[in-house]
């Protein structure tokens, strides 16, 4: 085996090692999806998040326009902050609603934005008004255990 | 009759003890041998051919093993994955299951055992019988440093070759994989692969599975290392050297990815 040889087979194995490399990352990863260019910060609160978690998409009509950058508790006002990171290619009205979704009956939960009406956008540092919590099932379950329970008794 | 008992139990504690210390000697030998290796590094990377024929035969020479063991690991999660899924009607994610498992695990874990049983007993074979025929002697006569000449270009050698090895298996598994679940099942070709780019992340999952193939990488060569450079220099002291390389190597992997999964997962 002389010298040229092992250089080229040596050669060829580093590009196709880097190149499955490569090949992770852009087509079985998410680098290409999650990579979302310019960003801008806005704030939304929220009385209870459930299993909400930091990198969770936000999605507008089901459309992924940004993720969660951090949650944190604003001991000023008992409620979760949560800030998220929208793409600037995406402006959202003023009076935006922020609701907390769950893709499907078990899955990851998601901000879903619903756009409103006002003629000025939200900005950076912006904080959306309108939230609806998460729902917690346990919540609901003993809400309707609880209006069975009134129901019967009358 | 007591008496006996007592001096039975000291020398079985007398054992123990040697053995224990014994290994705690080995891993004080092993971790300077790291330690000369790195120092005299510079010395080989300034002759870039020895760890390039060096990277030749650890992974060159070990693609052949590593390609066909992943297409068919990644044929059997695709079958062996659709059987279960396919009970709660969601065989799309079949794609998730290979990807993940692949990435995350079997690509670092699965590489590092067959690149131990490959490359590391080369190592340790190859180093025990120089140090057998007395030619590191040789080499340290004639002011030639064994460590910087022998044992520094396989370590960067085996080091660069196992991230490698380890992303190439996880690729070609992946695609055995596809082949299986979608040309010969029929599950949909989009959701396999869409299912797969929304769930698996390139940080947390491909990038982790890169740190630890690295680790282990390093694990394995050095283990190899110095159990060649260790061995006892006879035949049967090369031949149990190599043992001890897949033997120790395969728990080390196994190991750290324990402890390494259990960080990364937190």
């Amino acid at each position: 085996m002389d010298r040229t040889k092992i250089d080229l087979w040596v050669g060829i194995f580093a590009a196709i090692g880097v190149a499955a490399l490569l090949g992770l990352a852009m087509k079985v990863g998410n680098l290409t999806t999650s990579n979302i260019g310019e960003t801008y910060t806005v704030t939304a609160g929220f009385q209870n998040i459930g299993g909400l978690k930091p990198r969770s998409p936000v999605k507008s009509a089901g459309v992924v326009v940004g993720r969660i950058d951090a949650i944190q508790f604003d001991s000023a006002t008992y409620e979760a902050k949560v800030t998220l990171k929208l793409d600037k290619r995406y402006l959202f009205p003023k009076d935006t609603f922020a609701n907390i979704y769950t893709a499907g009956l078990l899955g990851e939960q998601y901000i879903g934005l619903e756009p409103g009406g006002d003629e000025e956008y939200l900005q950076e540092d912006d904080k959306i008004m309108q939230t609806q919590d998460a729902v917690v099932l346990e919540k609901m379950i003993s809400q309707f255990l609880y209006s069975k329970a009134t129901e019967t008794k009358e | 009759m007591f008496k006996g008992v007592v001096s039975k139990l000291a020398s079985v504690l007398q054992n123990f003890g040697h053995r224990l210390i014994e290994q705690f000697w080995r891993l004080g030998s092993a971790s300077r041998l790291f330690g000369y290796t790195l120092a005299s590094s510079g010395e080989s990377l300034r002759r870039p051919f020895l760890v390039i024929r060096e990277i030749y035969f650890t992974g060159v020479l070990s693609l052949i093993i590593i390609l066909v063991s992943a297409f068919f690991v990644g044929m059997v999660l695709a079958l062996q994955g659709y059987n279960t899924l396919q009970k709660y009607g969601s065989s799309e994610a079949i794609g998730v299951l290979v990807a993940l498992s692949l990435v995350r695990e079997l690509g670092p874990v699965v590489t590092a055992l067959l690149f131990a049983g490959r490359a590391g007993t080369a190592i340790t074979a190859e180093i025990g019988l120089m140090k057998a025929t007395e030619q590191l002697s040789a080499m340290e006569m004639m002011a030639v440093s064994p460590i910087a000449r022998v044992v520094a270009p396989r370590f960067w050698g085996g080091v660069i070759s196992m991230p490698l090895l380890a992303s190439l298996f996880s690729m070609v598994g992946i695609l055995g994989g596809y082949l299986v679940a979608v040309p010969l099942i029929g599950v949909d070709g989009g959701a396999f692969w869409s299912q797969m780019q929304a769930s698996v992340d390139f940080r947390e999952d491909v990038m982790n599975g890169f740190i630890k193939s690295c680790v282990f990488g390093v694990a394995c060569t050095m283990i190899a290392l110095f159990e060649g450079y260790d061995a006892p220099p006879t035949a049967e002291g090369v031949s149990r050297a190599t043992t001890r390389t897949v033997v120790n190597s395969s728990l080390a992997v196994l190991g750290l990815d324990f402890v390494m999964t259990s960080f990364m997962i937190s």
